[in-house]
């Protein structure tokens, strides 16, 4: 019997990705190819004037220059939530980087040089780049009131306001109320491989390429704009280099695929990295929090007002702010609670999911605010949490899924492993913080899985792997429940001709959803199996079992793939298994849906502070996730330690830099730092609970965002322990921690 | 007009021409096919598009291809002899250090050369070494331990492309090498 998962087993493309043999969309020959550069103005803002591209079209080699006056009239537009993006600009640009025409031409230099000879006349306007000007009384509108009919918030640049409450927050009595207002800067999700994407047109149809999370939905956006049914639509998903939420959504794909049938060749566009900061982003967000408690630190109320600053485009953005927002009181029982949360249109890049969706700006300041609390009360952080937290089986959130792990489990090893009860090394400070998510509220995952005649199995499923590994799941348990050795499974994704629907790749959900999905579609073949074994020994069915590799009848154990070999006879072939995970849409539900689970993970961190420079290092660092099980144990470490180190990103140095145009400054990675080998923390241990209590396969939960979310509340309580400068923006540049050391002490000497 | 250029890759004689104001990243990704060096930041800052250069672990995107000349060549497609994995390779699928994958290579790239300088290199040096490879899926720590396990199973020893005939790793049947 077959026993990889739970095992560290080799990740499905790993062998490709350390040879270089790894095909990316950049790295796909097309024949014939044109290259594309996009068009920009280095303004946020403009009216666009005539477009001049006669100069450009004289570059050998340039065969299109395509700007809005080419496309559809009125111009098509796109978006996940709304329909509000323009397949090209179109009467005004909205963000610096906003595209007003595209280059296509045989090489990359004449496509590069064309670009630079399009001569665009503009006029600069007044832009909204901040959350001050696109809330001010007389702010530009971002988006003109036509595109919102019937939105009674049309006039301002508020695109949505979300409010939940339960309980009675303006009656609740309070010993103590704690309150703070906590912003998350502008950071971009900076994948590695900056977005790709590639266009042809194919037969009567069109193929594209791109490296999307969400294969299905780009099919359904291409073939909604090209008004072609979806069979005519094929989308090529090669596994993303990296993506964590940025490459959720199309973004270029609809242009290159007019560009396509405009030339009747196959078009490429590859992003530098300048110009993917250009494309995604995280939205920045102020929170304000005011937190009632008892004395002894029971939580009263907890009452939330956050602003999200999105971009010109919806794109997914209201949807984090919506969800983001909705965890505000996080894993704790809070009798009342009121949350505002709006998202705020400005002229900037659009935002877009990032690992923890909306929930890490929230969690900066509710659990921020948690420590002030705790520092306020004079109760120990930990204890605060441990009074407040949910235990398994609470309804915390009134009307959702009630609470499903038993978080105080990873609090107190956190805790544990932090030495929590002894004092840190004086001169360092310590911190804890806690973050949790709602999972995906819908989901839809088809997978189809063929066992073939010598026992090796070929499992479709639509879930890209950008690198949280999910085929090597989808082979673990397909080789698992078919008796296959791990190398015997092939999982084929990436291709909508091919692969049947998923949803979509985010929110955690694939292990859970897809994992599923693979696991019924084999559950199906078993069945098969079973009837087959029946026939074959002369037995009733109901005397055959078949579970995990092998079918058992009486005493007697029989592979698999014995059985199906005689099974099927000489005519060879195959079974084929369909699996289907659905959850479906609650109208009624504030999210559309109750939470599939939450991520839950809790993060503890010793600081050292810098006086001099202001510079945080951090010699320990613990996350606890609560995982259910562990599918891959090798790859679940890989996911928290990404995440917390993507955390200490926004936590420590990433932020984007604006001037009062609405241009950013620091496009690129010179100027834009991420966390290197030399920024991590000097020891990391990461660390799982495992109560087989997830709804996924052998009680698995998503978890690859859970270790995001409470990095920078930890690391500000730990400054703060270390320091007592209390920082409630982001990130905590050596700057930013140096100039309150600085006030601080100017304030102690006044004092 | 475009220029001749005469260089070893990974152990082969390579004759190219290509426009002088072309870097050698373009060189080996466009004129050469060998897309296993990875085009991100083009300011040598990200390492994605490290190879060794006569030794020497260079930034492709900051070199010109003209400027590579005569020079020796290893790319990540280098690594590996044949159907053996170089001991780094081996240690990164062991570690789990590969997640998305498109850092990897310049990683791999770049810690070859540190343990061709550093056979025995700490962990300080190794995050020094590597400091110049950015990796967002940020399995730094993996990356780190790889790197350590293959030195200690004395990853220095091997020279890339020493006295071997090459083999273009193309040609390695998937099969032979690790079940996928």
């Amino acid at each position: 019997m077959n026993d990889v998962v739970g095992t560290g087993a080799a990740r499905v493309g790993g062998l490709d990705r350390v040879t270089g043999r790894q095909a990316y969309v950049a790295d796909i020959p097309l024949d014939d190819v044109l290259h594309v550069k996009l068009v920009t103005l280095p303004v946020a803002r403009a009216r666009i004037g005539p477009i001049d591209d006669s100069a450009a079209c004289a570059v050998p080699g340039v065969r299109l220059v395509m700007s809005a006056k080419d496309l559809p009239d009125p111009m098509p537009r796109f978006g996940p939530q709304r329909r509000d993006r323009p397949v090209i600009a179109t009467g005004e640009t909205t963000y610096h980087g906003d595209p007003v025409a595209a280059v296509a031409a045989d090489t990359k230099d004449a496509a590069e040089q064309a670009a630079e000879l399009v001569k665009v006349e503009y006029e600069e306007l007044p832009a909204a780049p901040t959350l001050e000007a696109a809330l001010a009384a007389d702010a530009p509108l971002v988006q003109d009131p036509s595109l919102r009919p019937d939105d009674p918030h049309a006039d301002t640049n508020v695109l949505h306001e979300h409010r939940h409450a339960w309980g009675d927050v303006d009656g609740a009595t309070a010993d103590v109320v704690v309150e703070g207002t906590y912003r998350f800067p502008m950071v971009t999700q900076f994948a590695i491989e900056p977005h790709a994407f590639m266009a042809a047109p194919d037969g009567v149809g069109v193929a594209v390429w791109s490296a999307i999370q969400h294969p299905n939905w780009l099919q359904r956006v291409i073939a909604e704009l090209l008004q072609l049914p979806l069979a005519r639509v094929r989308i090529h998903a090669p596994d993303p280099g990296g993506a964590f939420g940025g490459k959720q959504h199309a973004k270029y794909e609809p242009l290159l695929a007019f560009m396509a049938l405009a030339t009747g060749r196959p078009v490429r566009l590859v992003l530098t990295l300048a110009e993917t900061f250009q494309a995604v982003r995280r939205g920045a967000a102020q929170v304000h929090v005011r937190t009632g408690f008892q004395r002894d630190g029971t939580l009263v109320f907890r009452d939330v007002e956050a602003n999200y600053q999105i971009g010109a485009y919806a794109d997914i953005a209201d949807r984090t702010v919506a969800k983001g927002s909705y965890t505000s009181m996080g894993p704790y029982r809070t009798p009342s609670a009121r949350i505002v949360a709006r998202s705020v249109l400005s002229h900037t890049v659009p935002s877009t999911a990032f690992r923890g969706f909306g929930n890490p700006q929230q969690i900066w300041a509710v659990e921020s605010n948690m420590n002030e609390a705790a520092r306020t009360l004079g109760i120990d952080p930990l204890e605060l949490r441990l009074r407040n937290l949910a235990e398994p089986g609470d309804e915390f959130i009134p009307g959702d899924t009630p609470a499903d792990g038993d978080w105080a489990v990873a609090v107190r090893r956190a805790a544990e492993m932090i030495d929590w009860s002894t004092p840190p090394t004086p001169g360092r400070g310590r911190g804890i913080a806690v973050g949790l998510k709602s999972g995906p509220t819908t989901g839809l995952s088809y997978s189809t899985v063929r066992l073939l005649v010598d026992g090796s199995v070929v499992v479709y499923a639509g879930t890209s792997d950008m690198g949280q590994g999910a085929r090597t799941i989808f082979a673990q348990i397909a080789a698992d429940e078919l008796g296959a050795p791990l190398p015997w499974v092939t999982v084929v994704s990436g291709d909508t001709a091919v692969v049947p629907y998923d949803q979509q790749t985010s929110a955690s959900r694939s292990s859970v959803f897809m994992g599923t999905a693979v696991l019924r579609a084999c559950h199906d073949i078993q069945a098969k199996v079973r009837s087959m074994a029946a026939r074959l020994e002369g037995v009733g069915e109901e005397q055959v079992t078949v579970e995990r590799g092998e079918v058992h009848i009486g005493d007697r154990a029989l592979a698999i793939h014995d059985v199906v070999k005689r099974g099927l006879g000489r005519l060879g072939g195959e079974i084929i298994g369909v699996g289907e995970m659905r959850k479906d849409a609650e109208p009624d539900h504030p999210l559309g849906g109750t939470a599939a689970f939450y991520e839950f993970n809790c993060t503890a961190v010793e600081v050292e502070v810098d006086r001099e420079t202001g510079d945080i290092s951090i010699p320990r660092y613990v996350t606890v996730s609560d995982v259910g099980k562990a599918l891959n144990p090798l790859q679940v470490r890989g996911q928290d330690e990404g995440a917390a180190v993507m955390g200490l990103g926004h936590t420590l140095m990433e932020h984007y830099i604006w001037d009062d145009q609405g241009r950013i400054r620091n496009l690129g990675a010179i100027d834009y730092r991420i966390p290197t080998s030399m920024d991590l923390p000097a020891e990391m241990e990461s660390d799982i609970v495992e109560n087989a209590d997830g709804p996924g396969p052998y009680g698995s939960k998503g978890m690859s965002e859970g270790a995001l979310l409470p990095v920078s509340p930890a690391v500000a309580a730990a400054v703060t322990d270390a320091t007592g400068v209390v920082i409630r923006d982001l990130p905590m540049s050596p700057e930013r921690v140096w100039q309150a050391l600085q006030e601080l002490e100017a304030g102690e000497v006044s004092r | 007009m475009t220029m001749r250029v005469e260089v070893t890759v990974n152990g082969r004689q390579r004759s190219v021409d290509i426009e002088p104001h072309h870097t050698l990243l373009e060189m080996l990704r466009d004129d050469l096919a060998l897309t296993g060096t990875k085009e991100c930041c083009l300011v040598g800052e990200c390492g994605a598009c490290t190879v060794i250069v006569d030794g020497e672990s260079v930034d492709s995107c900051l070199m010109l291809g003209v400027e590579a000349s005569g020079a020796a060549i290893t790319t990540v497609e280098g690594l590996a002899a044949g159907d053996r994995l170089d001991p780094l390779q081996e240690a990164f699928l062991e570690t789990g250090a590969a997640q998305c994958g498109f850092c990897i290579p310049g990683q791999l790239v770049s810690a070859r050369a540190l343990l061709h300088g550093v056979p025995h290199p700490t962990r300080a040096e190794i995050e020094e070494g590597l400091a110049g490879n950015l990796c967002r899926c940020a399995g730094y720590e993996q990356i780190m331990e790889a790197v350590e396990l293959a030195a200690k199973r004395g990853a220095a020893a091997r020279e890339p492309h020493s006295s071997r005939v090459a083999t273009d790793v193309a040609s390695i049947p998937d099969a032979q090498v690790a079940p996928q």
